[in-house]
This record gives structure tokens, C-alpha cells and sequence, in this order.
């Protein structure tokens, strides 16, 4: 176990000057994360632009690795289409919990996160603000659904 | 020459150095997990407040008893049932040597703390609390000693109140005495706070409940490894603790209460062991402790207490508090020198945790890199998120001390945390 390979200068960076930090207001989908374990709180707001991911915001409290994640995530995913998120949302879970997975494309900036799984106790810090994300993403596509069918 | 029943008696203890300090290398061979290397470094193990190691006379107890003994109690006439039984029974009075109870009948086994306060919550507090009822007890809580009066307070429409901390992490008395009212029903408090190291002032606490006739329940799960408990001269009403905090194994607690308490609660739990007679439309109720002992219960967990409880002894109560208190107050000494360092909890009368934050720093990052090191230490908010609500922390790192820790495990510590500064920048 090497503490350089989990905070890398990437980590670090992204976690002393977070990007995308703050809400969205209005949002068209917001969500809250909770990691009891280690009292991590975190909030993801998003605004859609059609089938694309036009804006994504995150603030809370963390540990770096949580906050390195969370503002790696948001560049990441910002303008992205939605099923290309998804898809990533999987990758980047692979990567963060299976020893042998190598992204079959290159995940940029994410690959920093490729320390974690060494570490297994942290996995979750680091995969908080995609769950949160994805039930952002999910609470959106209900609450839209709801919209339509009260139409 | 009157002195020397004193020195004699000092000599004895073979835990001490002639100057009459713990001899914490002689201490710590009894102690094989010490041994251990973690990331390839020896381990200091500074988390004692979750869970305290096992010497080697607690792993010989439970060995013995698994390889020697192993049998169910109370119910056989067979030799292994019968000696099995007198282990279990005799861990039980050394329990109430230990907590100076009137009588064996006040000691119940159970699982752990957080099962003795269920067991009151269910079983007094059901008979006992009516729509209107208030519990009063502390900001400083383990959840064990906040969620059971939460669901008991849920059933029976009574509210629990919760007294204030001041900056330090003290409860003042002043402040709980003002939350007493006529309708006030118990007073549940902790001994020792486990995220704070706030030892609080239960004595008086007990004489201004009792003044009112309000029955005390004391959590003593921090305080049962680090003071001299003595429920008669503390004068409690219940006073709960676990086995793993005091160098016993896991699964294995004690609920103390009051006999003529125990007389009148109704059974909690109920299956064997804890009837006299069973007929299908009623039962009869076997007597104190056993009433609240159905199932058969983790003999080998009670045995192990026992010989924790011996060992304990051997080296004596006082010694082992003088000592952590010096390593905890050298601690934190050093780690307030520490730029961005603050201590989270600092009450003129405190256990041996240390609880703290760095500027900038999550105290997970602080917990991972100190485990790099080979230094364990618990991060987080310690089953007391009201504590870190009050302080407004989503967590603490806490380095707690038992009784083999050394200096050197002190050192250890503030390079970890030094080391963390270095990561970081
Ligand atoms: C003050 C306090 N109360 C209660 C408990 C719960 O003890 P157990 O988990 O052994 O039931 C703990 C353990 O962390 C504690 O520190």
C-alpha cells in the first residue's frame, strides 16, 4: 500500500480547489449523499439540455477522497449525453472495486482514482458522488415522467 | 514502620518497577496481537475506547474452557455441565467483586452495553413510563445510550430530553439540574464520554436524582476499564458496561441493577433458562439474575471476563488510569503543538481518548494514513453524532489508550500525524 497512489497530485489538487463547487438554482434534478461511516454529506444538482447532462454543481463535506471524486465527476460528465454518464457511472465503479479492470477507454483525470481499490475501507468515499449523481439522474427522469403523464 | 504494610503490598504487584511505574514492556508480552505488523511495521494499537486487546490468561480462559468445558450451564448433571457451570457462575461473582455489588443476583450477563440499556429501556422503562414521561440525558450520548430511550419514548408517548455541553465538553450541573422536572422519570448518563474522554460528574448526578427520587442509569462502558467503579458508593440505580472494553472478548456485557429494581421489571427477553415452571397458558419466573438471562448465554464470553477482570486487578485500577492519563495528557501536549491542530474535548476531568482535527484535513484521510503508518486510531463520529453536531464536525480522529501502551507508542502517534501534514502539502 503506497499513500502516493491514493492522493495523487490530482487528488490533492481537486481536493484543496474543487471545481463545479456550489448549487445550481433553479436545478432540474438534485440528490443528496450520505456515507454514515465517516460523516460525508454531499449534494449533486444538474440541469438538463435535452438528452445531455448541461450542468452539474456539487458542495458538502468530505474527505479528499471524496471531494477529489466529486469534482473529477463533474468535469468528467458536464455536457456529456446522459447514456455516455451511465456508462461511465459503471466504468468508473469497475475501476474503483475490481483489481483486474482496465477501462476499455481511456477515463483521463479519472484514472487517478485507480489507487482506491487498494485501499477498500475507502471505495466508498470515492464512489459516493456517483451514486448520488445517478439517483440525481434517476429522481430527474421520474420527475419528468410524473410531469408527462400529468399532462 | 508503618509504612510497611504498604510497601509489601506494592511488592506483590508484579506488573510494577521498583520505583513503583507500570511495567509496560513486561505488561505488553502478555498482549500477542502487540506483536503484530501492520504495512511492516509494528502495530500501535490506539484505539482501546472501541475495543480493548485480550491478554494472555483471557485467550487461556476461553481456550480452556472450549477445549475443557464446553457444555450448555445450568441444565446438566454431567461433570463438563456442572464445571462449566461453576466457571460461568464464578465469573459472575468476580463481576460483583469487581463493581462492589451487594450480590450476584444485581449482575446480569448480557451482550454488551448497548444490550443492557435495550434491557432496561424494554423492560423497566415499558412498566414505568406513562404519555408525558421524560427521560433526561446528555448531549454527549453513544447512540446506545440515546436510540432505546428514543423507541421507548416512541411507544409510550414520553419525551427525552438532553442536557448541554459546555466548550470543553462538559456536562455542568447547573445546566442539568435546570432540565429536571416533575415529570422526569430517569436520568441515563454516561460514566466517561467515548468521543470526548469527558469523565462527567455522576456522583452528583446521583445525589440530585435521588433527591427527587429519580432512578440513574450510568453507561459505564468507558469507564469500566479506567476507574474504580463501585455501584454502591456511585449509589446507581443500573450501571451498564461490555466485556471487549475492559480486555474481555466480544458478546459479553453486564447489566448491574439495583435488586429490588430487578424484583419488580418484568422478564424482557423470555425462553429458557429464565423460567421455574412452564405450562401452555402461564409461566413462573426464575430468580434474579436468571430472569433476564433466557437462552443459553455466551458462557465462554463470561469466563473470558473473568480472567479479564483478574488480570485487571493484578495490575490494579489506579495504576492503569495514572498511567493512561499520562500518556493521554503527554499526547496532548504534543499534538497541540501541531500547526492546524485542535483538540475536541478538553475537560478539566477526562479518560484517555484524544479526540482531534487538523485544519483542511478529513479526519478519514488523517485515519488512512496513520493505518500507512501502522498506528490505529478511529476516525469518524464514534456512535455520537449529536456530540459532533454540537461542535459542528462531520468527525474526529481519537487515539484512546489502554493499559500496554507505552511512550513510545505516543512518538509513533505525533510522527503518523506529522506525516499527514506532509502528504497534504
Ligand atoms: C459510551 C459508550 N456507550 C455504549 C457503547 C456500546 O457498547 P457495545 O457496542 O459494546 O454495546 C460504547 C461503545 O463504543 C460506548 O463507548
Amino acid at each position: 500500500m503506497d499513500l502516493r497512489d491514493l492522493y495523487r497530485e490530482v487528488i490533492l489538487d481537486h481536493n484543496r480547489s474543487p471545481r463545479n463547487f456550489g448549487r445550481l438554482e433553479p436545478a432540474d434534478a438534485t440528490a443528496a449523499g450520505h456515507n454514515p461511516l465517516c460523516g460525508d454529506k454531499l449534494n449533486v444538482t444538474l440541469r438538463l439540455d435535452g438528452d445531455r447532462l448541461g450542468d452539474v454543481r456539487f458542495d458538502g463535506q468530505g474527505c479528499a477522497i471524496s471531494v477529489a471524486s466529486a469534482s473529477l465527476m463533474t468535469e468528467a460528465v458536464k455536457g456529456k449525453k446522459l447514456a455516455d454518464v451511465e456508462q461511465l457511472y459503471r466504468e468508473v465503479h469497475a475501476l474503483l472495486t475490481d483489481q483486474n479492470y482496465t477501462p476499455p477507454t481511456d477515463l483521463g483525470k479519472l484514472m487517478a482514482l485507480g489507487g482506491v481499490r487498494e485501499f477498500p475501507v475507502r471505495v466508498k468515499c470515492a464512489s459516493l458522488c456517483w451514486h448520488t449523481l445517478h439517483a440525481a439522474l434517476e429522481s430527474g427522469r421520474n420527475a419528468a415522467s410524473a410531469k408527462v403523464s400529468t399532462e | 514502620m508503618s509504612a510497611r504494610p504498604a510497601v509489601a503490598a506494592q511488592v506483590v504487584n508484579r506488573w510494577l518497577r521498583a520505583d513503583g511505574t507500570l511495567d509496560v514492556a513486561l505488561l505488553r508480552g502478555q498482549f500477542p496481537i502487540l506483536q503484530r505488523q501492520v504495512n511492516g511495521r509494528p502495530l500501535v494499537y490506539l484505539d482501546s475506547a472501541a475495543s480493548a486487546q485480550m491478554p494472555l490468561p483471557v485467550l487461556a480462559a476461553v481456550d480452556h474452557y472450549h477445549r475443557e468445558l464446553h457444555s450448555n450451564v445450568h441444565r446438566g448433571v454431567h461433570t463438563l455441565s456442572q464445571q462449566a457451570t461453576a466457571a460461568f457462575e464464578g465469573s459472575r461473582e468476580k463481576v460483583r467483586a469487581f463493581i462492589n455489588a451487594r450480590s450476584v443476583r444485581e449482575i446480569v450477563f448480557v451482550r454488551g452495553t448497548t444490550e443492557a440499556i435495550n434491557l432496561v429501556a424494554q423492560s423497566w422503562g415499558r412498566q414505568n413510563l406513562r404519555a408525558g414521561d421524560e427521560i433526561l440525558i446528555t448531549h454527549l450520548e453513544h447512540h446506545a445510550n440515546i436510540v432505546p430511550w428514543q423507541l421507548l419514548c416512541q411507544t409510550a408517548g414520553a419525551r427525552l430530553v438532553a442536557a448541554p455541553l459546555n466548550a470543553r465538553g462538559e456536562v455542568e450541573l447547573e445546566a442539568l439540574q435546570k432540565l429536571i422536572s416533575a415529570r422526569t422519570r430517569l436520568i441515563a448518563v454516561a460514566h466517561v464520554s467515548n468521543a470526548l474522554g469527558t469523565v462527567l460528574p455522576v456522583r452528583d448526578i446521583v445525589q440530585l436524582a435521588h433527591a427527587r427520587g429519580i432512578p440513574v442509569l450510568l453507561d459505564g462502558a468507558q469507564a469500566i476499564a479506567h476507574e474504580a467503579v463501585d455501584v454502591q458508593a456511585l449509589d446507581c440505580d443500573f450501571y451498564a458496561f461490555s466485556g471487549h472494553k475492559l480486555y474481555g472478548p466480544t458478546g459479553i456485557g453486564v447489566l448491574y441493577a439495583r435488586e429490588a429494581l430487578l424484583r419488580q421489571m418484568p422478564p424482557w427477553q423470555a425462553g429458557g433458562d429464565m423460567i421455574l415452571t412452564v405450562s401452555i397458558d402461564r409461566s413462573t419466573w426464575n430468580d434474579l439474575p436468571w430472569k433476564f438471562e433466557a437462552g443459553t448465554p455466551n458462557i465462554s464470553g463470561a469466563i473470558g471476563l473473568g480472567a479479564a477482570i483478574d488480570f485487571v486487578e493484578s495490575v490494579g485500577r489506579p495504576v492503569i488510569a495514572a498511567h493512561e492519563r499520562a500518556l493521554a495528557v503527554r499526547a496532548s501536549a504534543q499534538l497541540q503543538e501541531l500547526p492546524g491542530l485542535r483538540l475536541i474535548g478538553t475537560a478539566q476531568h477526562k479518560a484517555a481518548v484524544v479526540s482531534f482535527t487538523m485544519d483542511g484535513i478529513h479526519p478519514h484521510d488523517i485515519g488512512t494514513i496513520l493505518d500507512t503508518e501502522a498506528v490505529a486510531i478511529r476516525t469518524g463520529h464514534h456512535c455520537a453524532m449529536p456530540v459532533m453536531e454540537y461542535y459542528n464536525l462531520p468527525a474526529t480522529a481519537r487515539a484512546s489508550f489502554g493499559c500496554y501502551n507505552s511512550a513510545s507508542d505516543v512518538e509513533r502517534l505525533i510522527a503518523a500525524v506529522a506525516r499527514v501534514r506532509e502528504v497534504f502539502n
